[in-house]
Parts: structure tokens; C-alpha cells; sequence
């Protein structure tokens, strides 16, 4: 693909496509560091005039969201920690631990990836009130713990183990989980930092699962607290804005701090997936 | 002694996956399950309180749903969402894999980065700030087209521009990961190829169409069925932004199924909306890998 556009050309539409996607995300914070109303005028202000901490003051002093942000911090990192040991258990298995009919059931659980969750929505809500689940962390989380994925993740970068590795140690007597985890999980560390990252960056921003088992405003989640903030300050586009940067800073920080992992586990999904 | 060894590796593999197992099992098939059980009742806000009242009504409510204009309104705005979005959110992807996998790209890396960052943002939170970007009078996006002495659109506020006003907030915070997807299959191109191309005389347009897009079709289909599966499942858009509005005109199949299933407690009547996206999902699924298929031979 050479000398399809002049260099100088290409490098425009490049500068011209990064400012489109970057402008609604520096208009937001922006906003949020506006006076309230200021971002309500014509034509319309991309800096703040005077900047001010008011909108996030009143964030986290009137509106109480950092009980919010604590909840989506809890339930986030419970559910990566817990999500990595099991997807990472059931992906080393599938590739290292032959059983019968173990491959056959590998394929089956990939039919699993074509269904949608949301059709599970329904039935996994009554299951959880029978369970005495709904409106708890916990019935937020289980739905993050196992992912069809994530062992798809894990299973084909295991599958790059040496074998050698392994026996050499069950010669000198050790048992399996020990193996797995003074052998394997070093030796996968960064695949299951990707997969640590996908699961942060899903749970924290997930709408539909919290909104639906999550009943009391002070167990909301960040998104589920914002999409109900801004029923009632609709108006405020200055305060709305300050509650959309705490909400996705986290998510950026954890981008910008492993990217590297995440982009190798997007293209690992696609090439030999 | 071999045996032994097979042995103690079976037992230790079942013990591995068994949590994962238990999880997906309880958690996200049997659920997937209950559902089809579930639409063949009248599960409602009493059976809530005690299932014994949900009684057995066959394909009542299969009957119900296809007879009622909601469904089939949603349907079609689901549809619009996934076949105009999911087609122009691909042909972005495309378009900046291409531009940034030219050689002479400089901050290559910067600009990866950059297209990138949306797709790992909160869709909620950028949805409220797109709603802000949308507004008739202070809008940035009316601001923007005023200069080019276009609009004023009312994006939202108007049937006719509220789909495509999600579609294109979609396409912002989705293009970057296919982008991804697609630089890593162009980078599997071998470089002869489109050397033997120019030589034999093809231009930028005759290698694009005989040597990138042939070379790029395993990954057509991969990123045609995640995207047609991921649209299908449009849900917080039209919730932080519309409400399903104006005049239903962006209620999606999920939804409605929301909206059956959690405002009014209608279990039986969601779970058959909820099974019929899913034959829908499936039925996408084979048309697209029969068509691939067929083009590929």
C-alpha cells in the first residue's frame, strides 16, 4: 500500500480524523470545568472562561458519587480478580490437561460465544432472587466471573507452554496446582494482564446488568448513577460532564497504563481466533 | 506408571475447569435455557412473587409478539442500527487501517492510540456527552455544519435523524477496535504481492480490490459476525439518549425487552422478544458466513 496518497495528504486526513475523535472527549472535560451554564451558550465555548472545581465539588459533596465510584471500584476489582484465576484455571486446562472428550467440549462452549447475554438477562434475574442475590455486589459480579472468552484467551497462549516444562517438574514430584502456579502463571503473566484489562474495562463500564440487578441508588454503579443523574440534571451539562470524566478516567488510566496487553489481546482475538 | 500420570492429569483438568463450568453453567446456559421455558408462559409481576401462578400458554406469546406493531417497529430500527451502522462502522475501520498502515506514516503508534481511546471509554458517559454535542441550539455538532451553512438538525428530537445520530456516536466509539483488527491483517499481506501487482501494472484502486481485500477476507468474516452480534445488542444509547424516542423511532429489540421485562414485569412476553433476537442473531450469523463463503469461491 505505497504511494496510494501523498505522504502530506495522508498525514492530513490522519491530524483530521485524531482531532474528530478526540474533540467530544476535550469538549467533556472541558465542560466540566465550566461555570454552570457557560457551556449553554452561542456559539458554543470550547475552554472554560474562568475554571472551576464547583461541578465536582458538588459531585461529590451534594450528589454523593463517590459512593458510587467506590462501588464500581469494589465490584470491578473483585470481579477481575476473580475472573483471571478461574478463566486462567479453565484455559490452561483445556490446553495442557488432556481428558476424554475434552476438545469436543471446547468446541461446544464456543457455540456459547454467539449468544447473546442479554437473553440470559431474564431467567439469571429470577435465578438470583431465588438466591437472594438481587440488589447485592455479589449479584452484579457473578456475572463477570467466567468468561467463554476470556478461556479462549488463555487457552491459545497456553497452548505455547513447553510440555517439557511441565514434565520436568512432575518428575521431581510436584502436584498440579502447584505447576500451574510457580510454573504456568509466570510463564502466561502477560496474557492474563490482557485478560485482567478486558475484564476491568467491561465491568466498569457495563450498563445493562447493574441497572437491572441493582435496585438502591447508594449500591449504583458509576454508569448506572449517571444515566439516572441525568434524568434530573439534564439541564446541568457543566455537572453531567464532570460526572462523565470521573466515569471514564479510571477506564482510560487503565488503557494508557497497559496498552501494549490490551492491543495484543484485541488482535490475538481476531488473527488465530 | 504412564497411565498413572494420564490419570492424575485428567482428574486435575477436570478440577480446573470445574469452577469456570459451574459458573457458565448455572450462571449463562441453564439462564439461556429457563428463557425458553420461560417464553412458553405468562410469567408476570404475580408470578413474581409466587411462580406457582405462571401457567403454560404454548406459543401464545410467540403469537402476541409478532402480531404487535412494537415488535416489529423495533425489528426494523434494530435492523437499520445493524446493517447501516455496523456497514459504515466497518468501512471506517477499514479506511483508517488503511491510512495508517502506509509505511511512510509517521507516529504511527500516536495515532493508533488516539482512534483507539473511544472504544475503551464508558458508553454511558460518552453517550450523555454526545446528547450535549446533539443539542438543536448549543450543540457543538449544529455549530459545526452552521459553518458549513448546513442544519440546524434537531439529531435527536427528529424520527428521521435520531437513528442515524446513535449510529454515528456508534461508529465514533466502535471504529477503533476493527481498526486494530484490520491493521493486523493487512500487516499478514505479504509485500510481494502488491509488487507483483504494480508490475504487472495495477493501480492503487486494481490492488486494493485484487490483492488487500482478497488478502483481508478471513478477516471480513471475523469482523462482520462480531460486529453484527455486538449491533444487535444496541441498548444504552437509546436509553441514556432517547428513551426509545421520538415516536419509538429508536427503540431496539433489547429495549423492548427491557422495558417488557423490568418496567412491566412482563417475563414471559420479554423471554419470547429475547429468544426471537437470539433466532435473529443466528439467522444473521449463517446468511453472512454463506455469503462470505460464496464470494470467496
Amino acid at each position: 500500500m505505497k504511494r496510494t496518497l501523498g505522504p502530506v495528504i495522508r498525514h492530513a486526513v490522519l491530524v483530521l480524523g485524531a482531532v474528530v475523535t478526540l474533540t467530544p472527549l476535550l469538549w467533556m472535560v472541558a465542560a466540566s470545568f465550566m461555570h454552570t451554564g457557560e457551556a449553554n451558550t452561542i456559539p458554543p465555548r470550547f475552554l472554560p472562561r474562568d475554571p472551576t472545581f464547583a461541578q465536582y465539588i458538588a459531585l461529590f459533596t451534594r450528589l454523593d458519587l463517590a459512593r458510587n465510584f467506590l462501588n464500581s471500584a469494589l465490584i470491578t476489582m473483585i470481579a477481575t480478580l476473580v475472573s483471571v484465576l478461574v478463566n486462567a484455571l479453565a484455559g490452561y486446562a483445556f490446553a495442557k490437561l488432556p481428558f476424554r472428550g475434552r476438545d469436543r467440549m471446547f468446541r461446544q462452549l464456543a457455540l456459547g460465544l454467539v449468544v447473546p447475554a442479554q437473553v440470559a438477562m431474564l431467567p439469571l434475574f429470577l435465578l438470583l432472587q431465588r438466591l437472594g442475590l438481587v440488589n447485592t455486589y455479589l449479584g452484579v459480579m457473578i456475572a463477570y466471573f467466567a468468561s467463554i472468552y476470556g478461556i479462549f484467551l488463555i487457552r491459545q497462549y497456553a497452548l505455547s507452554v513447553p510440555d517439557d516444562l511441565l514434565d520436568a517438574a512432575r518428575i521431581d514430584g510436584a502436584g498440579e496446582f502447584r505447576i500451574f502456579w510457580t510454573i504456568v502463571v509466570p510463564v502466561i503473566r502477560p496474557i492474563l494482564v490482557t485478560l485482567g484489562a478486558f475484564t476491568f474495562l467491561s465491568a466498569w463500564n457495563d450498563f445493562m446488568w447493574p441497572l437491572i440487578v441493582l435496585s438502591d441508588s447508594g449500591k449504583y454503579t458509576l454508569p448506572v448513577a449517571l444515566a439516572n443523574l441525568v434524568g434530573e440534571h439534564v439541564q446541568d451539562t457543566e455537572l453531567m460532564m464532570a460526572g462523565a470524566v470521573v466515569t471514564v478516567i479510571p477506564a482510560l488510566a487503565v488503557f494508557l497504563i497497559i496498552q501494549r496487553a490490551y492491543i495484543r489481546g484485541v488482535m490475538a482475538g481476531s488473527v488465530k481466533g | 506408571m504412564r497411565s498413572a500420570l494420564q490419570r492424575r492429569q485428567a482428574r486435575s483438568g477436570w478440577l480446573f475447569l470445574s469452577p469456570a463450568f459451574l459458573l457458565i453453567g448455572v450462571f449463562f446456559f441453564l439462564p439461556v435455557v429457563a428463557g425458553l421455558l420461560l417464553s412458553l408462559t405468562d410469567f408476570d409481576i404475580y408470578a413474581i412473587g409466587s411462580p406457582g401462578t405462571a401457567r403454560f400458554v404454548g406459543l401464545r406469546n410467540y403469537v402476541e409478539v409478532l402480531r404487535s406493531a412494537a415488535f416489529w417497529g423495533a425489528l426494523r430500527n434494530t435492523l437499520y442500527f445493524v446493517v447501516a451502522g455496523g456497514t459504515l462502522s466497518v468501512a471506517v475501520s477499514l479506511a483508517a487501517a488503511l491510512l495508517l498502515s502506509a509505511r511512510v506514516v509517521r507516529l504511527r503508534s500516536l495515532f493508533r492510540t488516539i482512534y483507539f481511546t473511544p472504544v475503551v471509554t464508558t458508553l454511558v458517559a460518552v453517550a450523555i456527552v454526545w446528547r450535549y454535542l446533539y443539542h438543536p441550539r448549543y450543540g457543538l455538532l449544529n455549530h459545526v455544519l452552521g459553518w458549513l451553512h448546513l442544519g440546524p438538525v434537531d439529531w435527536l428530537g427528529d424520527p428521521h435523524w435520531a437513528m442515524p445520530a446513535i449510529i454515528l456516536l456508534s461508529v465514533w466509539k466502535n471504529f477503533g477496535y476493527n481498526m486494530l483488527i484490520f491493521v493486523a491483517g493487512l500487516q499478514g499481506i505479504p509485500e510481494e504481492y502488491y509488487e507483483a501487482a504494480a508490475i504487472d501494472g495495477a493501480g492503487a484502486w486494481r490492488r486494493f480490490l485484487h490483492v488487500t481485500l482478497p488478502g483481508l477476507a478471513p478477516i471480513f468474516l471475523f469482523v462482520g459476525l462480531t460486529t453484527m452480534i455486538g449491533q444487535f445488542q444496541l441498548f444504552a444509547e437509546p436509553y441514556v439518549m432517547t428513551q426509545g424516542g421520538p415516536l419509538g423511532s429508536t427503540r431496539s429489540l433489547v429495549l423492548l425487552m427491557y422495558e417488557e421485562g423490568f418496567r412491566w414485569w412482563r417475563m414471559g412476553t420479554a423471554s419470547t422478544i429475547a429468544v426471537l433476537l437470539l433466532l435473529i442473531t443466528l439467522a444473521g450469523a449463517l446468511l453472512q458466513m454463506r455469503l462470505q463463503k460464496g464470494r470467496g469461491s
